[in-house]
């Protein structure tokens, strides 16, 4: 094996080698060592793990109800088709409608948008004024918001319920997305408030020796400091949202049902054939949007992450 | 004088620790103010009092003779250059400079007027355009300090401005905000834990102490007359030869003695008359031991030598203390070597050994 590595060598490393100079330090592992073998064989397996039955959601989707009979759900689909897309897309039923997930997905985007941008808008104020004002009670009042995070949502299901009863917005998408931006607001708080103490304090003092007040320095200074803790707040917000089951069925009516709920309702009908396809296009089609919003900003969800680790 | 900015009984803690208390300071219009300390003295407590980004707890500011103690920063007439220069990444310099008059909704006109003048006294004019992170280090703190500059103030505070640069930009800096203050003519108030910036720069000095001024004076008197021990071994590097010993009556002169050695007091001025028999401690600078003059010596040995360039160092072997002592560059003297040492009473101190002030 040396002696291929020798033929390797570039025009720098012959020269240095004619000059009677070694190369200094470990030799470079080689890429089929036992070692590298070990490792790669082990993310293959738990890689197609993972994979698998995401592979035959997206074979069974494309398949017709006669093929899925067979029984083979690892073979490909012999007759591709898109009509099990269509159908849950468009028709499929719910009890008596008929319209498919189509009108959870717009119930869904018609709660996640305004829930995010509310609750982001206000966590980052509140996290903004808690790092760099210090007003009598701030420590209290952040104290009893992180403690708010560690209550199960069970414990206050009930009391909410009756609290949107009282104010008549119980069962409108006005009272669920009220409910999602409370929930959301102990943990973005305290992620925007680690974000902006993080940030050097100066700036802050420079800014109001400028003569710059409350909310000249939070849009003029802190925000263009913050976009990449904003997309972190906005990945977490829409993802949890969407993802939400418990608070939709609770909070609104059937008409109001966001998308998860009614995946759970077509998936679990129990009247007439099962159609798998159907099921399968249904939960990929419900999966889309938080996948979609991982795949677009991911890479900058990790540098918001790591955004308050480091000084910089 | 009239006073630029007057301090009058001000405190201020944290719960329960007291950071200052009933500080007192005035300061003169024009004045180059230096406060001195070694962190957590309290003197950034202080300046931040001074721009109102803390809030005493109590006792009065007053700039111009106006009280400003609850006004915000803005309104104080004050401008402060901090040690990370704090600029807006997010802003070219020419906004960096011209955000605080914005703010204020001043007149574009003024803006470019204002900006266009400090850039100039700060050479920064060819960098308007650029963001801070393509400036650097010294670029950038004369933004800082232009940020300062534009908006016109009567006082400039600088939170220790030149601690995060290398060596050689420090000195240079440090004399441009000298050149600085003698063109412009403000009051400055300083804060630093650099005594040869406390040196070279102020017009008086305050050193503080936990949250106390310790002593305030020019730089001259704080050098050569220290009010007490701790001003004493925090100026001067290396630190002041500290002696403990007594002063005693020898044949009808007051000599200070320590260890069988007697050094005659001939010379020394005090503030008091001196009585043998009281316990006290003689501070000399390394520069003030003559070694090898004639009069009244003592040998001693030379342990270690630390030759410096202008200046040689040598650690001296004395009746069992060590004694730092500054030669010229050009006298060396291999350790081992006997030496003998007399001392320059006009310009040495001496504390008493109980309350460590000045006798």
């Amino acid at each position: 094996m040396a002696d291929t590595f020798a033929l390797k060598d570039g025009p720098a490393l012959a020269a240095a080698r004619k000059a009677g100079v070694e190369p200094a330090g470990r030799r470079p592992r080689r890429m089929l060592s036992g070692r590298n073998i070990m490792i790669y064989g082990t993310l293959f397996v738990a890689a197609v793990y993972y994979l698998l039955p995401l592979y035959v959601m997206i074979v069974t989707s494309i398949k017709g109800m006669p093929e899925i009979r067979l029984g083979n759900i690892f073979s490909p689909p012999m007759e591709i088709t898109l009509e099990p897309w269509a159908k849950a897309w468009a028709s499929a039923c719910t009890g008596l409608n008929c319209d498919g997930l189509s009108r959870g997905f717009w119930n869904s985007v018609r709660i996640t948008v305004p829930s995010t941008l509310i609750s982001i808008l206000i966590a980052s104020i509140n996290g903004y004024a808690l790092a760099n004002w210090k007003f009598k009670g701030a420590d209290v009042f952040f104290t009893i918001l992180i403690v708010g995070a560690f209550i199960p949502y069970q414990v206050m299901l009930y009391p909410i319920v009756i609290v949107l009863r009282e104010m008549g917005i119980y069962g409108t998408l006005t009272g669920l997305v009220i409910v999602h931006t409370i929930f959301g607001m102990p943990i973005l708080t305290l992620l925007f408030r680690n974000y902006f103490a993080s940030l050097p304090s100066e700036l802050f003092k420079a800014a109001r020796i400028d003569g710059a007040g409350f909310w000249q320095i939070y849009f003029r200074i802190m925000l263009p400091m913050s976009l990449p803790i904003f997309v972190v707040a906005m990945i977490l917000q829409v993802t949890g949202i969407w993802n939400d089951f418990l608070f939709g069925v609770v909070f609104t009516r059937p008409e109001y049902y966001p998308m998860t709920v009614q995946l759970n309702n077509i998936v679990n009908s129990v009247q007439g054939v099962k159609e798998y396809n159907v099921n399968m296009a249904a939960t990929l089609l419900t999966g889309a949007v938080p996948l979609i919003v991982y795949f677009v900003s991911g890479r900058l969800f990790v540098r918001g992450i790591a955004a308050g680790a480091v000084k910089g | 004088m009239t006073h630029s900015v007057s301090i009058k009984d001000l405190s201020l803690s944290f719960g329960a620790v007291k950071v200052l208390e009933n500080l007192n300071l005035d300061i003169g219009e024009g004045e180059f103010l230096v406060l001195l300390g070694s962190s957590g003295c309290g003197k950034s407590t202080l300046l931040n009092c001074i721009a109102g980004l803390l809030e005493p707890t109590g006792g009065r500011i007053f700039i111009k003779g106006r009280n400003v103690t609850w006004e915000e920063p803005k309104d104080r007439g004050i401008g402060m250059v901090f040690q990370s220069y704090a600029l807006y990444p997010q802003m070219t310099v020419e906004k960096n400079l011209s955000f605080g008059l914005q703010v204020a909704r001043m007149p574009k006109a003024e803006i470019d007027r204002r900006v266009g003048r400090a850039a100039e006294i700060l050479q920064i004019s060819p960098f308007l355009k650029r963001k801070p992170s393509e400036l650097s280090g010294g670029q950038r703190q004369r933004v800082a300090i232009g940020r300062a500059l534009v908006r016109d103030v009567d006082v400039f505070l600088f939170d220790e401005p030149l601690s995060n640069l290398d060596a050689k930009l420090r000195s240079e800096l440090r004399v441009e905000i000298k050149r600085l203050h003698q063109s412009l003519k403000n009051t400055m108030i300083y804060v630093t834990h650099d005594q040869i910036e406390a040196l070279t720069l102020a017009d008086r000095i305050a050193i503080m102490k936990s949250g106390v001024i310790q002593q305030l004076a020019d730089p001259n008197t704080i050098y050569n007359a220290p009010r007490n021990m701790f001003v004493a071994g925090f100026i001067g590097s290396p630190s002041m030869n500290f002696l403990h010993g007594e002063i005693a009556e020898r044949e009808g002169r007051l000599v200070f003695t320590t260890d069988g050695v007697d050094f005659p007091l001939d010379g020394y001025r005090s503030g008091e008359t001196l009585a043998a028999g009281r316990k006290v401690v003689l501070g000399v600078r390394p520069e003030h031991v003559r070694v090898n003059e004639d009069g009244e010596t003592h040998e001693a040995t030379v342990d270690i030598e630390e030759p410096m360039g202008a200046d040689n160092l040598l650690w001296l072997k004395l009746a069992g203390h060590t004694l730092s002592v500054r030669v010229g560059g050009a006298r060396r003297f291999a350790p081992g070597t006997a030496v003998r040492l007399s001392f320059d009473m006009a310009l040495a101190s001496l504390f008493d050994a109980g309350t460590e002030e000045r006798i």
